[in-house]
Formats: C-alpha cells, structure tokens, sequence
C-alpha cells in the first residue's frame, strides 16, 4: 500500500443567511489547492455541522457567516466539537465580521477570521500552513 | 483499545476514523479490517447511480425518511468525482441529506473518486464494511454521475436501481450495453418533465427484448419525483420485492461468491500496482 493523507475540509453555512457564492468560491479554491471538500449547504444547526465533520472525519470546518450571527454560531461550533470528544478538528471562519468581533472570536476557539477582501490564495496558504492531516 | 474494537463498542469517530484510513490505504487499516470482517455480511446494500443531475442523493435523501419510519438504521456512502487536474474534490452529495446527519441511525459518508474509474472509489466495498460491522441494517451507496460505462456498483450492491431523466437522447441510448443492463430497478425521476412517459415505453420495450436474465428477475420502473416525494414508496416497496426474490433463490449465495472474488481481484490488481510503482 502506499498511504496518501489528504487535507480534508469542511465548509459549513451556520445560521439563517441564504447566499453561499463566497463559500462555494472558498470551496472551489480549496478544491483547486487538492482538498477534499465537504461542502454542507445552507442553513445549517451547529449541531448538524459538528455531526457531519465527525462522520466525515474531517481536519478543519471553515465556517461562513454573512448574517451578523457569528458571535453565538462559531463559539457554539466550537464547544459542541469539544463536548464530542473531536476538538482536534481545527475551526475557522469567514464573511461580513466586524473587527471588534474578531478578538473575542479567536479567545473562543475560532483559530482564524477572514473578511472581505482576503484572496483565495492566502486562504489557501494559511490552510496549508495551519491545518495538517490527521497522523 | 484498537479502532476495530471501538468500531464494534458504538464508538462512530473510531468508524468515521477507520474509513478514512482505508480511504487514505493506511497501513495498519488491513489488520483493523480483518477483526470486523466476521461482524460483517448482515446489511442489506442498495447501489443508486445514474447520470450527473439526475436526482440520486434526493431520492437517496427520500428513501432514507421511510427506512428510518420502520425504524431501520441506514449507512450512506456517496461518492463525487476527484479533479484529474489537481486532486481536490467538492463533496456535496450531503447537502440533499443534511437533515439526517444529527439522526444517530444515521450514518452518511462522502467519498472522491481519487483517480478510480468504475463510478465508485476503490474503498467503497471496505467502507461498506466499516458500516456493515456498524451495525446498520441498509447501506445505500450512491455513485458518482455517471454515462454508459460505469457499471462498478453492480458488483458491490444487492439492488441496483438506475436513476434516469427525460430528454437525454433517442431510443437509441436505450439500446446500447451498459448502465441499462445493469438495472433491478429504474427510477424515471422527474417525472413531471416532458418527455416521461416515452422514456418509459422506450425503456420498457428495450427491457422486453432483453433476453431472460439468469436470476429470473424481471427489471421494475418506478417514475419518481423525488423533490416531492412522489413515488418514493412504490420506489422502496420495489427494492424490498428485488431483496426478497434474491433471498428466495440461490441466487443471492453465488452473487456474494461473486461479488467476493471481484473484491479479491480488484485488491490483487491494486496491490501489483502499488508494488510496481514503489520497486
């Protein structure tokens, strides 16, 4: 056999908001980088999220939220995958988040927070850089 | 403790764990494998396929509402395509089913193809095992989109039912060799679209003048609307006449004979390769 461990990612829309083009971008992005992607669809319980990474055994979720709630929706993302016992799996977020919300994100547990404006590319390479296989 | 023995307490990370492994031919997967495999052999494995858009992780999504009334526990393995280009893959087979994922009898997969042909990925029929020993009473495996070719499914699953759409060529598809062959039962989806009912009578006399089958199984139609649910339990009922005909006759031993030397030709086959690259 010759192992091969691929980066798997799971991109998640917690909440009520309805538009999805950035997180399918960021999919795409991810695809092209040579993820696997587990896209989930919209409107997503942080309890399907965490769920869902679970079975899908994935590395990292990256979360995205355009509608305001990201302060209870990520935290809870979070605690949910810790009371699993699968707070290895590392979580990231993206979409409209103001800048003093950030800080209080991160001390939740959220290891990163992209706004608008960040290239694919960077994404990319902070995944690359942050979130390794599973051993 | 080992994954396998987790697998086997209820532990799901130890199973969602165990088949990435296998997904990723991790080594010590074999061995984790070889101490489920006597668990294995007890669920029933419905293969879905058919082409791209066709609406097989909805009618997989519907399906799974009514095993789950009657209280039977389901494992799904979907499987999408890999880039050639890259390696990634988008798995969005789950967003039809999302709505089950926090059902604990419940357990969806999603799988690339990572190179393999065929329209599965060559550790689907172990991650079926995975879920076998589970404990789940119906794995469903859902394809990748496929053409005319990709006829893999047949040798892992015991009903194979082909999801088709109107309006995707003449009568003249109908005929070729391949998918259409491969069929226990045919799913007209969307069947509100014009074009249903010729696709029914075009399918149904190209199943007539198929010669008899060696199991003596006559393929069933079923037209479904699977965003509505429309035709969903004809759909399950006909699954459950193709199980049950296969367990009536001897049939059902020699496809699992079958299906059991393919499975050791294919991890033959894969195993060469590896060994003539690596050398």
């Amino acid at each position: 056999m010759s192992p091969e461990r691929k980066i798997r990612i799971m991109v998640a829309k917690p909440g009520l908001n309805g538009h999805d083009r950035g997180a399918k971008i960021i999919a795409r992005g991810f695809r092209d980088a040579g993820f696997e992607v587990i896209y989930t669809g919209l409107h997503q319980t942080p309890e399907q999220i965490v769920a869902a990474a679970i079975e899908e055994d994935v590395d990292s979720i990256g979360l995205s939220s355009l509608a305001g709630a990201h302060d209870y929706l990520f935290p809870r993302v979070v605690e949910l995958l810790k009371e699993k016992g699968a707070d290895d799996i590392v979580v990231f977020g993206g979409g409209i988040i103001p800048e003093e919300d950030i800080s209080k994100l991160r001390d939740a547990g959220i290891k990163e927070v992209f706004t608008p404006g960040t290239s694919i590319g960077d994404t990319v390479n902070w995944v690359r850089r942050n979130i390794k296989p599973r051993k | 403790m080992s994954l396998a023995e987790e697998i086997l307490r209820g532990d799901i990370r130890a199973a969602s764990r165990l088949m990435r492994d296998i997904d990723d031919r991790m080594p010590n997967a074999m061995e984790e494998l070889k101490k489920i495999y006597p668990k294995t052999g007890n669920a029933y494995i419905i293969g879905i396929t058919g082409p791209p858009g066709s609406g097989k992780s909805t009618l997989v999504d519907k399906t799974v509402e009514i095993f789950r009334k009657e209280e039977k526990t389901v494992g799904i393995v979907a499987v999408d395509p890999t880039s050639p280009f890259t390696g990634g893959a988008i798995l969005g087979d789950r967003i039809r089913m999302q709505r089950h994922s926090i059902d604990d009898g419940v357990f969806i997969r999603s799988l690339a193809t990572r190179g393999n042909l065929g329209g599965l990925s060559r550790s689907t029929n172990d991650i079926i095992k995975v879920m076998d020993a589970m404990g789940k009473d119906i794995i469903i495996v859902e394809t990748v989109g496929v053409g005319q070719d990709e006829v893999d499914i047949v040798n892992t699953a015991h009903t194979s039912v082909v999801v088709l759409v109107p309006g995707q060529g003449d009568d003249i598809q109908a005929i070729k060799a391949g998918i259409l062959e491969i069929g226990d039962i045919f799913a007209i989806n969307k069947c509100e679209r014009e074009g249903a009912d010729r696709l029914e009578g075009e399918l149904r006399a190209t199943l007539e003048m198929s010669p008899k089958r060696e199991d003596d199984w006559t393929p069933l139609i079923f037209k479904t609307e699977a965003l509505l649910g429309k035709g969903i339990f004809e759909l399950v009922y006909g699954m459950y006449r193709h199980r049950e005909k296969l367990m009536a006759s001897d049939h059902f031993e020699r496809k699992i004979l079958e299906r059991t030397k393919w499975e050791f030709l294919c991890i033959l086959d894969s195993e060469l390769r590896d060994t003539i690259v690596e050398s």
